[in-house]
């Protein structure tokens, strides 16, 4: 299993190909299709983070000591995007998802979706993946 | 026909007036900027730019206090802005209360209301497809005092259905505050035939006019309207500003919105006494500099006449709803009779935030989303749309430009 920094640095790499914006939005438009991101027992009124723009809906999940993550959104970029922060994140332990410096967004040139006007779903849902797992490194200490 | 020698006059000015906004001079993602979030804020001319630059550089200070020369050359600008948008709108001067937008404008009357005029049973108008802003304070208000908020719906097109308007209209209704431009449809309300038929049974009429003033002639008093809002960065000029109109016998009625510095006359500790309307509404320092470059926007949007204004986007709104249908698999939200330049639509399936965010990459601002109307959306069951708002300084380049934008965009996620 690779590192949350190993994992950021993979997609660093594979953005770098793409020639202009067009070749980078079709590659994230393809994520957002292929990705059956989660079950649709989860996509619930509870899961549902909202953003001004799209919705995005996430389940946790603790087994063997590892966070697994699954999400889905309305609109297919953020679908993307989010299936991209899943790549990163997910089957890591809570300490290690608490601590993450996420840098790759940036990296790759798509900050402007994380920009807070009027919360869009992708930085909404970093935020919550972070409590999941500050939430759950909590737990595993008490016990 | 004058008014085609006038619609020509500015087809021939368009390059000159485009010219006075500097901010449309530049790249984005590589790309000549496509500004069509008029709906959201207008661009600001030159003249205004240079008419706050200069209060701050030669004569900032405070309003309505000092004897010195800059206090006076301050009070002086601050008042003659406010003259400059009474006449504007039609209005006398000292019915129109500085506020800091359209938002602020319409607090102010419904806090007046929850105050001094609402009971319980009592009944608050507005309509489906009023921006949260005109949704939000009524609900406040009406909760307080166990009112009732009704809503005007509307047709399939996104017109109101002013047959049940008219039905709804009783002496239990203490106000009815109404959209005169949808920000996300770009219908254009009725307003005239909305204040006839409330003032037969005495009920005071609103407008949110944040969408009509960079659009549409307003004239107060030939309207015969009792309050209307709008906001100075949707018209040419700053953010921070804006204005509420209110009938001078309405200004008296209602109680002070804020307590401070400027609204009074005199103040012991056991009483105070207001100041006249509009200062016994302006708490505290105001925007000066916002004001005055107020003052600027309107007086630049006067010169170029507002009509004209209108019959420019009127053909040039036809131009893009003509190339934008030619699009497949584009639909219309809101396809009103009459209608101003703010055009929503969604393609296919697509989400309007996917589109938009292609649009972006390509140069193209448009606004995606609910738009701060909620409620409307869920009336045509939809996420949101995609927003293209004209203004003056938009050309056929800029529609152009979109239509392929929105091609490409839907290509990509096709």
């Amino acid at each position: 299993m690779m590192t949350i920094k190993e994992q950021q640095d993979r997609i660093i790499e594979d953005f770098e190909v793409f020639g202009d914006w067009m070749e980078k939005y079709e590659y994230i438009i393809q994520l957002g299709k292929d990705l059956p991101l989660i079950d649709p027992k989860y996509k619930t009124d509870d899961n549902l983070i909202r953003g001004c723009q799209s919705k995005v809906w996430l389940h946790a999940e603790l087994t063997d000591g590892k966070l697994v993550f699954t999400a889905d959104s309305d609109a297919v970029i953020t679908k993307g995007l989010v299936g991209l922060v899943i790549r990163v994140l997910s089957g890591q332990t809570p300490k290690d998802i608490a601590e993450a410096d996420i840098y790759f967004i940036d990296a790759i040139g798509l900050t402007s979706h994380l920009s807070p006007t009027r919360s869009n779903g992708l930085l909404s849902m970093l935020k919550q993946i972070k409590l999941y797992a500050i939430g759950y490194q909590a737990k595993s200490l008490q016990n | 026909m004058e008014t085609t020698t006038a619609e020509h006059i500015i087809w021939q000015e368009q390059d000159l007036v485009r010219n006075e906004f500097p901010i449309l001079k530049q790249t984005v993602n590589g790309r000549p900027l496509v500004y069509l979030d008029n709906g959201a804020t207008t661009q600001k001319p030159v003249s205004v730019i240079r008419s706050m630059q200069e209060y701050y550089t030669t004569y900032n200070s405070n309003v309505h206090r000092g004897v010195h020369t800059l206090s006076q050359q301050a009070t002086a600008a601050y008042e003659a802005a406010r003259h400059q948008v009474a006449a504007f709108i039609g209005a006398n001067h000292h019915e129109v209360v500085f506020t800091k937008g359209t938002t602020d404008a319409i607090n102010l009357v419904a806090n007046g209301f929850r105050k001094d005029i609402l009971k319980e049973g009592d009944e608050v108008i507005i309509s489906a497809m009023e921006h949260h802003s005109n949704i939000v304070p009524w609900q406040l208000a009406c909760e307080e005092k166990n009112a009732k908020l009704k809503v005007v719906p509307i047709n399939d097109k996104g017109e109101l259905e002013m047959d049940v308007f008219r039905s709804m209209l009783n002496p239990r209704v203490k106000i009815v505050s109404i959209a005169w431009v949808s920000n996300t449809m770009g219908t254009v309300n009725p307003v005239k035939e909305i204040i006839a038929l409330a003032h037969e049974q005495g009920i005071p009429v609103m407008l949110d006019a944040a969408q009509a003033a960079a659009h549409i002639p307003i004239r107060v008093h030939e309207l015969d309207v009792d309050f209307l809002a709008l906001s100075g960065h949707k018209l040419f000029g700053p953010t921070g500003i804006g204005i509420l109109y209110g009938k001078e016998s309405w200004l008296n009625k209602l109680p002070p919105y804020q307590g401070g510095g400027d609204m009074i006359k005199h103040v012991t500790f056991e009483k105070t006494t207001y100041n006249e309307p509009p200062l016994k509404f302006e708490a505290g320092t105001p925007a000066i500099c916002e004001a005055i470059g107020l003052g600027a926007a309107v007086a630049w949007a006067s010169k170029l006449g507002i009509h004209r204004i209108q019959a420019y986007e009127h053909q040039l709104t036809e131009y893009a709803i003509a190339a934008l249908k030619a699009i497949p698999g584009l639909r219309f939200i809101g396809e009103a009779r009459h209608r101003s330049g703010a055009i929503s639509f969604l393609v296919g399936d697509t989400h309007p935030s996917d589109v938009g965010v292609l649009l972006d990459q390509q140069g193209i601002a448009v606004r995606t989303g609910h738009h701060c109307t909620q409620p409307l959306c869920d009336r045509f069951g939809i996420p949101g749309t995609v927003r293209a708002s004209l203004a003056v300084y938009n050309n056929t380049e800029d529609i152009d430009r979109l239509v392929e934008g929105v091609h490409k965009a839907v290509t990509l996620l096709g």
